[in-house]
């Protein structure tokens, strides 16, 4: 995993709330046995047109974002399917981070685990951000990690919260593996009195 | 310090709580199966690392499968692969696996119970949402990612924050025609699909005690649906009647002792929860869905919302969307629309009651022409046992399908799917766009709903078949 400290991006407005696991990528793109690839389904059923080709309409789609990491959800981000074949697609088409009011639990834990970066931005700011997209559909956010704030151009700055765990791994790339491996003695431990 | 029963057991299972980090939660059952598992086994053999409790994982195949006979012949290449890399994996680690003629074999959280599996008071994962079927025991149950199957497969362990918890209570009791799938459908049109977000649900009431086991499954399989981690119900009588004498349940001496355990799994008298909520369950009706979200749904006569009388601009938006995929008209009942398919089965309603509940509406009636309905047995036990009961006879003469077990038409995986712009009355647990089957429309209802629309050829209130409501014109 590789370690994330700051990043400076434009962002990709998907402004709905709610947007499934099934949305992110479609069962019919689960029928693999590694991560690689995955990126061809991302937001399948809205990346392409009926005839396959894509659609110019979907933001992921047009050239201001070609380069873009950061996408902008709304509430509730990546509910249903505990599918870590989200996360794997969104990072294999290039995103790093996700701004949303909401996420749901399994995405969030899963995106954590693949340096993938769960940013939960207030109401205002949300609000603020989409807003500035809106006639702006260029402008660059700054996300900071070691100080967990998001950056606006217009020098509004928002704190987000990140439990120090996850916060320490995600800076130094740390697999959290380690983390339980370390532990082992612990958990036999804690067999040995249950037995 | 009172209790809740999700503290009890949340409690009983902290290897280590370091400050500043998660805890170390022990896992005691791991199911697993054969599409978010691979990547896990994958990582297990780059870092060379064993399974470390190989006896505490099961595992089975179900989303892949097919369901119009039980051989690779009727599987795409891609699926064969998954089949025989979860084969292989269990082979190389030293893990049980119903393979897919075993006949045992079923959708992951058919099988768990109906081996004795699962038992009050365990914690248990699977990369699988509807983990939280689990719950219905008793037990501590919920999804995770591939990740967490490695970090499981290795260590027997997961780093968890503590969730919070809710109570959800069902005063009175279920009117007739009304089912577990009700409450729960009308539990998530009541909070929303992010309404459990960061906590465990444990449902209480005289509704939910009078439940039995498969509809207490029913009722935790869609928790997630709620957002929640996971969703639970104190053991009882019924549960321990549920368990005992299945193969993996303990015997003899155990039992007794067991049973000793699991009888102080409920909430202390005065445990308090993060948030409490109360449905009465007397006043519930059939619900429906119309919507792309499980929370987007309502009593099967109530009008669909109309978007003008939203007064949030966004959720005004998201609603105009959602009818437009859905291709629906606001202001309308759902009841009286057209059906195209009926899909009966899934970890919410694959098993044996849901299919006797919707045979006996079927007995000498015929699905409408121009519906196709596939009924797909949770199991190859629930298969056996209906087949034992006749029910499948019910099924092909009403002019079902009848077919062997898995995930099927709930996540269109293994070629059992909707057609573009079809309308699916489905017992499954997800109408997201899509999701059974590219441009598909999905109505989640009950088993009693679903059969009774397919006799109708349109969506209907089961009780005006089952003869507790008035025919309305």
């Amino acid at each position: 995993m590789n370690p994330f400290k700051t990043l400076t991006s434009p962002v990709i407005p998907l402004l709905r709330d709610d947007i499934d696991t099934d949305q992110i990528i479609p069962a019919r793109y689960l029928k693999v046995t590694d991560k690689a690839g995955l990126a061809e389904g991302l937001f399948a059923g809205w990346q392409y047109l009926d005839d396959g080709d894509p659609n110019p309409d979907f933001p992921l789609n047009q050239p201001q974002y070609a380069e873009a990491q950061i996408l902008l959800a709304g509430d509730n981000f990546g509910c249903g399917s505990s599918r870590e074949h989200a996360p794997w697609a969104l990072a294999g088409w290039g995103i790093r981070a996700i701004l949303a009011t909401s996420f749901a639990d399994i995405f969030y834990n899963n995106a954590l685990k693949n340096g993938l970066l769960p940013v939960t931005v207030d109401t205002e700011t949300h609000a603020k951000l989409a807003a500035a997209l809106d006639s702006a559909p260029s402008l660059e956010v700054r996300i900071d990690l070691p100080a967990q704030t998001v950056k606006l151009p217009d020098g509004t700055e928002a704190a987000f919260p990140l439990d120090p765990f996850s916060k320490t791994c995600l800076l130094e790339g740390i697999d959290q593996l380690g983390y339980l491996l370390k532990h082992e003695a612990e958990i036999a431990a804690f067999e040995g009195s249950e037995e | 310090m009172p209790k809740t029963l999700f503290e009890k057991i949340w409690d009983a299972h902290v290897v280590l709580q370091e400050p500043d980090s998660p805890a170390v939660l022990y896992i005691d059952l791991h199911l697993v199966h054969e599409v978010t598992s691979p990547q896990a086994f994958n990582g297990l053999r780059e870092k060379g690392l064993p399974t470390r409790r190989p006896e505490q994982t099961v595992a089975t195949m179900d989303h892949v499968t097919p369901t119009i006979e039980l051989s690779l012949a009727a599987m795409d290449e891609q699926g064969i692969k998954q089949i025989r890399q979860l084969q292989a994996n269990c082979r190389d680690f030293g893990i049980h696996l119903y393979d897919l003629n075993d006949p045992q074999r079923g959708i992951v959280h058919v099988v768990g119970p109906e081996q004795g599996l699962t038992q009050p008071g365990m914690t248990i994962v699977c990369g699988d949402s509807h983990t939280s079927t689990h719950g219905a025991f008793g037990a501590l149950a919920f999804g995770i990612g591939t990740s967490e199957v490695e970090h499981v497969l290795a260590t027997q362990s997961l780093l968890q924050n503590r969730p919070k918890t809710m109570r959800v209570h069902f005063e009175g009791q279920l009117g007739a025609g009304v089912t577990a799938k009700d409450m729960i459908l009308a539990l998530i049109a009541e909070i929303g699909v992010g309404g459990g977000t960061g906590h465990v649900i444990e449902f209480t009431g005289p509704a939910v005690r009078a439940l039995d086991m498969e509809s207490r499954m029913t009722l935790c399989n869609m928790s997630i649906e709620a957002g929640a981690r996971a969703g639970m119900v104190a053991p009882d009588e019924t549960t321990f009647a549920y368990l005992r004498g299945r193969p993996s349940a303990p015997v003899g001496e155990a039992w007794e002792e067991s049973l000793d355990r699991w009888r102080n799994l409920s909430s202390d008298p005065g445990a308090s929860y993060d948030q409490t909520i109360s449905l009465d369950a007397a006043a519930l009706e059939p619900m429906i869905t119309y919507g792309t979200n499980p929370a987007m749904g309502g009593p099967i006569r109530q009008p669909i919302p109309t978007p003008a009388r939203e007064s949030d601009p966004d959720r005004r938006a998201a609603l105009e969307k959602t009818l437009r995929y859905m291709d629906l008209a606001p202001g309308k009942p759902l009841q009286g629309h057209p059906v195209d398919v009926v899909f009966l089965g899934s970890c919410t309603n694959g098993r044996l009651n849901d299919l006797r509940a919707a045979a006996d509406l079927l007995r000498g009636r015929k699905v409408a022409e121009g519906v196709r309905m596939l009924v797909v047995p949770g199991s190859g036990n629930v298969r056996r046992k209906a087949e034992a009961e006749g029910l499948d006879e019910v099924f092909r003469q009403a002019g079902a399908g009848w077919r062997h077990a898995g995930c099927s038409m709930c996540l269109a995986m293994n070629g059992d799917q909707l057609s573009p712009g079809q309308y699916a009355v489905s017992t499954s647990n997800r109408n997201f766009e899509s999701r059974q089957g590219p441009g598909g429309r999905t109505f989640l209802a009950s088993p009693l709903t679903a059969a009774a629309s397919a006799v109708a050829g349109k969506v209907i209130d089961p009780r005006v078949m089952c003869g507790d409501v008035k025919r309305e014109e």
